[in-house]
């Protein structure tokens, strides 16, 4: 008996859609974001996370009646971030039912940010969010960076050290994507997961690569990771989150079954 | 009829817990989110959740004028204590170098890091917070447990644990490096560590469960 790791399916939305298509056999509008958590939450979901990739400034309202709507109907953790910019900001999602929120960009260019916010409202409910490239060259000793601007810009910031001071400053959790493997499905970078869940005290989010159900045992066997975090191969029906967890629990890690 | 009151000292979002309740109550059950002593006084059941430190609860509930109407109503009525709501019904927390607490029960809120720090068994290094699913073991029986089954998991976070001087009032105890009173329960009260208004199905059938609850 022991805390599980956790499986945690994000959602792209966008102006109040899910986008990136969720493709459920028997779900009528894959759109949806009320009806898509509560799919993954009948499949057995830990926690879902949203990510807000709406551009306009405009329409940055819509992610709160989208959390509102969805924390009223689905009753497990819901984490959202995405142009979370302000204390402010961090208020509104929370007050909307998110559990958590995660900051990310804002996170880089104003740390203080994550103290504030977490002395005030709880480190248990400001997640980190660590988009990390490798820069280190072939045969030289492993070094990843920080990148913003989804992965284009290096903001120079080492991401093991970076990690740490997140940590010192109050957040609760960290969310660490390996940029140089978003969308590949070759696996999670694992010398980064490993280097950051040594180097900290805190819960750690794996992200970033996954195509099949070993990359999410190797997060946490290999990685280190406390959760996993897949988009694509639950979205498009390859894998149900009931068999992710079963294909963990064979190998022997500790899932909620 | 019946009245639910969530007591609302200003520490944050209660929100999914009235959701949760909302969505497990019959028609004739109404919930409100109050500091409002009357109010309180008046309702059948009382749901005292928390978060944030031991320190600004103590301090809230002080500023709202709820410190004595908090025992008082807790020996009346089925009362639900939730996460910090559960914590600050023993003696002191350590948490924020030591604070006093309501003293329901006798007991104390202890650090989970100082305990880790002491465990021989290093092969696995726990995280604080504990953040995500663990199980619970339902050591007695209890009305709230009703149609859930033994070792199911529920959602935790938390860094501090209750640790009470009367060990037969634990209900639930959870391992998280050790041993630990994760729900504890006598007479009208039960409080539980975990949230179940964010513990899916079981988490509402708890929920479920107290607003059937005579507190008996």
């Amino acid at each position: 008996m022991a805390l599980a790791k956790r499986i945690i399916p994000c959602l792209d939305v966008d102006n109040g859609r899910v986008v990136k298509g969720v493709n459920f056999v028997d779900i009528r509008d894959a759109g949806n974001p009320v009806e898509v958590a509560a799919k993954y939450n009948a499949a057995g979901a830990d926690e879902i996370t949203f990510l807000d990739i709406t551009a306009s400034s405009d329409n940055r309202e819509t992610i709160y009646s989208v959390v509102e709507e969805v924390a009223s109907q689905v009753f497990i953790p819901l984490t959202v971030g995405g142009g979370v910019r302000k204390v402010e900001d961090v208020r509104s999602l929370l007050n909307a039912g998110a559990d958590k929120v995660a900051i990310n960009t804002a996170a880089v260019f104003t740390p203080e940010l994550v103290k504030e916010a977490s002395q005030y409202f709880g480190s248990q409910c400001i997640v980190v969010a660590i988009d990390a490239k490798q820069v280190s060259a072939e045969g030289e000793q492993l070094k990843w960076n920080i990148f913003t601007h989804g992965g284009r810009k290096d903001a120079g910031i080492d991401a093991v050290e970076w990690a740490i001071k997140m940590a010192e400053y109050g957040a609760g959790e960290l969310l660490v994507t390996s940029m140089d493997r978003d969308g590949t499905k070759i696996g999670f970078n694992l010398p980064l997961t490993k280097a950051i869940t040594e180097a900290v005290n805190i819960p750690v989010i794996a992200s970033g690569g996954v195509g099949n159900l070993q990359h999410l045992a190797d997060g946490v066997l290999k990685g280190g990771a406390d959760a996993v975090l897949a988009a694509s191969i639950f979205h498009f029906g390859e894998y149900t989150v009931a068999e992710a967890k079963q294909y963990m629990a064979d190998q022997g890690i500790e899932v909620r079954l | 009829m019946s009245q639910i009151a969530i007591i609302d000292y200003g520490m944050g979002n209660l929100r999914s817990v009235y959701q949760a309740l909302e969505h497990v109550s019959d028609d004739t059950t109404t919930i409100t989110v109050t500091a409002d002593k009357q109010t309180i006084l008046d309702a059948d059941r009382i749901v005292f959740p928390g978060q944030g430190a031991a320190r600004d609860c103590m301090r809230e509930l002080k500023n709202h004028d709820l410190l004595e109407i908090i025992p008082q109503v807790a020996k009346e009525k089925p009362f639900l204590g939730i996460c910090m709501g559960m914590q600050v019904l023993m003696e002191r927390s350590a948490e924020n170098d030591g604070i006093n607490c309501l003293g329901i029960y006798r007991g104390s809120v202890n650090n989970f890091a100082q305990v880790h720090a002491q465990r021989e068994d290093q092969r696995e290094r726990l995280k604080i917070p504990q953040m995500g699913w663990n199980q619970i073991n339902q050591c007695t029986d209890h009305p709230l447990w009703h149609d859930i089954e033994n070792n199911t998991r529920f959602y935790f976070v938390h860094s501090y644990y209750v640790q009470p001087k009367d060990s037969s009032l634990c209900t639930g105890m959870t391992d998280y490096g050790l041993d630990y009173a994760s729900a504890i329960a006598q007479d009208t009260i039960f409080a539980i560590q975990a949230h179940p208004e964010k513990s899916s199905d079981d988490g509402l059938q708890l929920l479920k469960n107290f607003t059937q609850w005579d507190g008996a």
